[in-house]
């Protein structure tokens, strides 16, 4: 198991620890509900190192990104970040991420760069997709292993963190970046993007400079009551946005029409892997797709629970499930027929023993 | 972590305490609402039901997962703690304050209790965590 160059900080605050991805990871240090309206309605700092980082470098760079990737990138300035995913062959998901075009000056002339951020669960099998099927003129090199991430979120985030930087934090716009000094440390990239829907910043430096941008960070947040959040509470807080996660909502076998993230598929003006199976998706209609629903009770959906008509029909699977801690009730996504996906209708979630009247939702769960 | 001599143990975590005569209460232990989490819900359906020793008596629900609830002793369940209880008190976070006292779960007649001598005593629970 790996450690990321907080392990030691997350143990000495009495988190608790578990394997997630093959690191160290602190899941929580008080409680899920307090972590989570911390960042709903403060500021608190995530350790993400686990995730994965890779350089696309080169004359063809947009040309890799723009074939391996749904989103269309070209559409990126420097500075700007794009959610996307890796399609595979077979029109399912390899894994979704963060395409950054990072800026120039390292690059020689006529060339590129981009940052990919993807999953930690997925670094290798990314890894050896992107470079099979990186036919063009553009290297490629895997970071993840030196570079630390924090992510610090929550609405008092860009107050907390601004005596840090000269960057000025409360003007970045949601999926832009910029590179400067923070915390005294040069070259940190410091993104206003984040899994939580409460806004905030990911802060990506070198894993030797991360203990200290993490001890900066608490210091300099002390007075807006900042406070370390474990990836319990990342569960909750993207749940309630709908947003997906990987091998839960979302997987090799999920289409991203699907997944209601057609959004990121842009089938007309881009070529890419599995286009033309998305394309045909969308002339077609899909036969399922990934709805939010609300359950009656306390009883909570979990992963793999059958979804079932009122008839008792199994009609699909929970992907993903908790108690909301923003609004006490329990709440999930799974994908069921379309004839099941309008809002209001009425599904239900098996337990076994009994089951669990559920209603379709809109997304977000909640309203930040 | 806390394990009271006078309770007995089981290895699905439950802790067992005798009252008088065959009248024993039963909840789950400090490790086992420590790994858990917050607990948002306790479901007990089995009241006035008789059960047999690693029966499911019902579930918990904490934020993360679900774990079912095995009685460790056979009996009769007579009561579901009303303070743990949904209709009533609502307030499952008792499990977490106090597993051994206020978070009791259910309260049950033994109907064998030599059954407790299968099960462990404190020292043997916390050697076997």
């Amino acid at each position: 198991m790996k450690n990321t160059p907080i392990t030691d900080k997350h143990i000495a605050l009495g988190a608790k620890m578990a394997e997630f991805a093959g690191y160290n990871m602190p899941i929580v240090y008080t409680t899920i509900q307090e972590e989570h309206q911390t960042v709903r309605e403060g500021v608190g700092v995530f350790d993400v190192t686990h995730m994965g980082e890779f350089i696309v470098k080169g004359k063809e760079a947009l040309d890799l990104v723009q074939w391996v990737t749904s989103n269309n990138a070209s559409r990126l300035e420097i500075g700007q970040v794009q959610y996307s995913c890796f399609p595979n062959d077979k029109g399912g998901i390899v894994d979704d991420l963060l395409v950054y075009r990072l800026p120039e000056d390292k690059c020689a002339e006529g060339e590129r760069a981009y940052l990919l951020v993807v999953n930690a669960s997925n670094i290798d099998k990314d890894w050896d997709w992107i470079n099979k099927h990186n036919k063009f003129d553009t290297s490629l090199e895997n970071i993840s292993d030196k570079t630390g991430l924090l992510a610090v979120q929550g609405p008092k985030a860009a107050e907390a963190l601004q005596s840090l930087t000269d960057i000025d934090l409360k003007a970045m716009k949601y999926y832009t970046f910029e590179k400067g000094r923070f915390a005294g440390i040069d070259n940190v990239l410091v993104s206003a993007t984040g899994y939580t829907g409460s806004g905030g910043f990911e802060i990506y430096a070198d894993d030797k400079d991360l203990p200290a941008i993490w001890d900066a960070v608490f210091e300099a947040g002390a007075d807006f009551g900042i406070k370390p959040i474990g990836l319990g509470a990342r569960d909750t807080l993207r749940l309630e946005m709908g947003y997906c996660l990987y091998g839960n909502d979302i997987n090799d076998e999920t289409s991203p029409i699907e997944a209601g993230l057609g959004w990121i598929t842009k089938t007309k003006n881009t070529d890419f892997i599995s286009r033309d199976i998305f394309a045909q998706q969308r002339v077609d209609g899909i036969t399922k797709k990934l709805v939010a629903f609300e359950v009656d009770g306390r009883r909570v959906p979990r992963h793999d629970y059958p979804i079932e008509d009122a008839d008792g029909n199994e009609i699909g699977k929970v992907t993903s499930g908790t108690l909301s801690p923003s609004l006490g009730i329990p709440i999930g996504l799974g994908y069921v027929p379309k004839a099941f996906a309008a809002v209001d209708t009425e599904i239900f979630v098996s337990l076994g023993k009994k089951r669990l009247p559920a209603k379709v939702v809109k997304l977000p769960f909640y309203k930040v | 972590m806390n394990f009271p001599n006078d309770l007995k143990y089981s290895e699905d975590h439950e802790w067992i305490r005798v009252e008088e005569g065959n009248i024993a209460y039963i909840g789950i232990t400090d490790f086992a609402q420590g790994e858990l989490g917050e607990l948002v819900y306790v479901e007990v359906d089995t009241v006035d039901e008789e059960l047999s020793q690693g029966d499911i008596f019902g579930t918990i629900e904490a934020v993360k997962t679900t774990s079912d609830l095995f009685i460790p002793v056979d009996g009769k369940i007579l009561e579901f703690n009303p303070d743990l209880n949904e209709d009533e008190g609502d307030n499952p976070g008792l499990i977490n304050e106090e597993p051994y006292g206020k978070g009791w779960i259910i309260k049950i007649e033994m109907s064998d209790p030599s059954q407790l001598d299968s099960l462990m005593d404190a020292e043997a629970y916390e050697a076997s965590l």
